[in-house]
């Protein structure tokens, strides 16, 4: 048989594969000795797990635990205030990806400010700054980057066409994220007031396109230093099935191992070429702070100091906004992300805290838990 | 006629006068239009359906349509939604000044066009031209008048002896639209579906179908019109996922940009909910019209006021009516 | 940030380092900064993500992913047929 594009999407969705994988996940798990919470890291995955109601197909010792796996979720406010402040002077015209203008920061957000007439704009492709500072060239263009590191190398790219082309009036916000030390950060946290060892989490379902550029092997440290396996997992139902099946044969089978499930575009090694683009222009900052986590050590990103000329973060330091801003004091998003707690638990789920006024991050994407189960109700299971 | 709309010609004066004679009366001319009364006298036949509707869409051109077309079929189908057929509209038109003549003649041509595909008329009309930068170069507004064919054609009266279907595959106009959109940078074969839907409803009348409801997928699209209709008749309405119609480019553009079919503006296409003996004869006039029409949904009590989606593997989950504005998911 | 979607490569623009994709009628150009000089090529089934070819997809890797499926499909439904005859096997009514 060849491959045609169609396959692709059909294939790895289809419902009679979906079934088979359901029977022999129900039929491996009844060899299980206890209950497995699996999380998934990445956003498409939770998506994936609520749009196909993946809970339904499990059986009763099977748990998914929804992590934080949307760098629009977990942006801190008050970097949202930095956007927020850079968009509403009249030289800056603020771009960003997709639905980071919903997000509210503690004056409002990016569509806020539109409403008040700031320039934000936002665009499918980072590359679209090209064409907006050319044609606006008495303004300054500044580029709120965000997402893991499926994202990273596409604002480096920018980076490097910005540097090559000698443009002179686009500049860079970054809040790129990593995922492995958010991972470590919640099942062994280095912050002494976070209890993380009443943490639920047995196993992870590695980002599918994360793992694209990084390969496999920033998980290596999971199996043999934290004792969790982990299944590097594409986003169809197919994939996720199986990957939910490999995890089970991992226990039953007393093994504990980093495997790709995801294999026609995961290798350990990863894209070489995104990595050495990414590592020309970025470098780790020692914290960052993840909305509804806290301090995440060495998770952030920043542009090395020989690049500063273009960092708005520099460029602007004296305007933007210093003080953190700490979440609604009733938002328990910490301890659903470490799958401590649901959100029905919260008290304020559901009334104070909704999809359109959302408190804390887990209610603020669409992919956050508490947004998934709020929109979902009590159809998925558990 | 000059190049360009200048602020003289919405003055009510001779400039005025000529836009609306070598513009519009040329292209809209009958016998009520051409009195030039302060208002259009008519005459009905029994109960009378009426719609009003603005048009701000932006681009004012896109692949399969215009704003001009755009305004005659969202009023019209709005009548025809209600068993209505089309008879009389007004149009009024806010231009920004410095439009393009040429273009508001393709405009009007458009509008012309489908008024005819409709029965319908022009009886009135107002034209107001606003100083640059003020408005975004036109907006739009139409109110129709149509003679119900068929009554007690209502969104109130849908229960558990009713199925729904639709018309066409769902989508196609506000997929088209994002396509269209700067920095967005898609190109395909995507057309709009904006469509006059009256005569799909005529044959269907007809026919002797006994209609219960209909609805076109507008803002909102189909997801939007089964959770009104779900919440005003306090029912379940329960879709069978496989069966919604979705062309391939539509689904490439969701794809692409993390949206859902059923969250995408339709202008031409609808809902409609008949009592389930009457179904395969509906259906054989819908498909005339278009292959894709299909049974969507039927109605039962399990989640009062939800619409359900039922995967083809035993799975469910809500669907829900779209909020906020549409953007492309990176996640 | 994950959305990222299988695209088959319909043109490459080596002057401009772009290739054009098409995801089921829909195309796009997208970036190969990402990728090394001349790897991509036209007929190549890739990733997008956000106006970039993110890697390839590994044909043969995805027919035997498919191959795995058919295979458990395959086995599922003889196991189906196997307990079906069983339960006929074991109904009372039977041989009445």
């Amino acid at each position: 048989m060849s491959l045609e594009l169609k396959n692709l999407y059909d294939d790895f969705r289809d419902a009679n594969t979906i079934k088979a994988l359901a029977k022999l996940i129900d039929k491996e798990a009844k060899k299980l000795k206890k209950t497995i919470n699996i999380m998934e890291v990445c956003g498409g995955h939770t998506h994936t797990i609520m749009k196909y109601g993946l809970p339904q197909l499990m059986p009763d010792n099977i748990n998914f635990i929804h992590g934080p796996g949307c760098p629009v979720c977990i942006m801190p406010k008050h970097r949202i205030d930095h956007a927020y402040t850079l968009a509403l002077r009249d030289d800056i015209i603020l771009v960003t990806l997709g639905d980071m203008i919903k997000v509210p920061g503690s004056r409002g957000s990016l569509q806020d400010a539109r409403a008040k007439g700031a320039d934000v704009r936002f665009v499918y492709s980072p590359m679209e700054c090209l064409k907006i500072a050319s044609q606006n060239p008495d303004k300054k263009i500044v580029f709120f980057a965000i997402g893991f590191e499926t994202t990273t190398p596409m604002t480096a790219a920018l980076v490097n066409a910005v540097i090559k082309k000698d443009i002179k009036n686009i500049f860079f916000h970054i809040n790129h994220v990593t995922v492995p030390e958010v991972m470590v950060e919640l099942i062994d946290s280095r912050d002494e007031h976070i209890d993380s060892y009443n943490n639920q989490i047995d196993a992870f379902l590695g980002p599918s396109h994360v793992s694209v550029i990084s390969g496999a092997k920033i998980y290596d440290k999971f199996p043999t230093k934290y004792n969790r396996p982990v299944v590097v997992t594409g986003f169809e139902p197919v994939d996720m099935m199986e990957g939910v099946l490999m995890i089970i044969k991992q226990f039953t089978s007393n093994r504990c191992e980093n495997e790709i499930q995801y294999n026609r575009v995961v290798t350990h090694d990863g894209n070489l070429t995104a990595q050495k683009l990414i590592n020309k222009y970025f470098e780790k900052v020692s914290l960052f702070k993840w909305r509804g986590l806290g301090n995440v050590p060495d998770s952030g990103l920043k542009l090395k100091d020989e690049f500063c000329a273009y960092d708005a973060e520099i460029k602007y330091k004296d305007i933007l906004p210093k003080s953190e801003i700490e979440d609604h004091k009733l938002c328990i998003c910490g301890d659903i992300l470490r799958g401590m707690a649901h959100p029905n638990e919260c008290t304020i789920f559901g009334t104070a805290c909704k999809p359109n006024k959302p408190m804390g991050s887990c209610m603020v994407s669409s992919e956050g838990a508490c947004a998934a189960y709020y929109k979902y109700g009590n159809l998925i299971k558990g | 006629m000059e190049k360009n709309i200048t602020l003289s010609m919405g003055n009510g004066g001779e400039e005025n006068n000529d836009l609306i004679k070598n513009i519009f009366y040329k292209a809209f001319k009958n016998n009520i239009l051409e009195k030039s009364e302060d208002a259009a006298i008519l005459t009905t036949a029994g109960k009378i359906a009426m719609s009003t509707d603005s048009f701000t869409v932006s681009p004012l051109f896109f692949a399969g349509s215009d704003i001009g077309k755009l305004a005659i079929c969202g009023t019209c189908n709005d009548l025809a939604m209600m068993g209505a057929k089309p008879k009389y509209l007004t149009i009024g038109v806010i231009i920004e000044e410095g439009f393009s003549t040429r273009d508001l003649e393709k405009i009007v041509k458009s509008m012309k066009k489908e008024l005819e595909i409709n029965g319908a008329i022009i009886v009135s009309g107002d034209t107001k031209v606003m100083p640059k930068g003020t408005i975004d170069k036109l907006i739009i507004n139409t109110t129709g008048i149509g003679e119900i064919t068929q009554e007690n054609i209502s969104s109130n009266n849908i229960t558990s002896d009713d199925i729904i279907l639709v018309s066409r595959d769902i989508g196609c106009h506000g997929a088209t639209i994002f396509c269209e959109r700067e920095g967005i940078d898609l190109s395909s074969d995507l057309k709009s579906d904006c469509a006059s839907l009256y005569p799909i409803i005529k044959e269907l009348i007809d026919s002797d179908i006994n209609i219960t409801a209909l609805r076109d997928a507008t803002r909102g699209g189909v997801a939007a019109v089964l959770n009104e209709w779900a919440k005003q008749n306090n029912i379940c309405i329960e879709v069978d996922e496989e069966s919604i119609p979705v062309s391939s480019e539509v689904f490439g553009v969701c794809e692409m940009l993390g949206f859902d079919a059923t969250a995408l503006a339709n202008e031409g296409t609808f809902c409609l909910a008949i009592s389930k003996d009457q179904e395969q004869k509906a259906l054989e006039i819908l498909k005339r019209f278009n292959q894709n029409a299909t049974t969507l949904a039927k109605v039962t009590s399990s989640h009062n006021q939800k619409v359900v989606l039922n995967s083809a593997y035993g799975t469910q989950r809500f669907l829900d009516t779209p909020t906020g504005e549409l953007l492309p998911r990176i996640c | 940030m994950c959305l990222s979607i299988p695209s088959k490569v319909t043109k490459i623009d080596k002057e401009r380092n772009v290739a054009t994709v098409d995801t089921m009628g829909v195309s796009r150009e997208a970036g190969l900064d990402l990728m090394e000089e001349n790897d991509v090529k036209i007929g190549d089934y890739v990733l997008l993500h956000i106006g970039f070819v993110m890697n390839k997809i590994d044909e043969e890797d995805a027919l035997a992913s498919l191959e795995t499926y058919k295979e458990i499909l395959a086995l599922m439904d003889e196991e189906d047929r196997q307990r079906a005859i069983l339960e006929d096997d074991e109904c009372p009514n039977r041989g009445q």
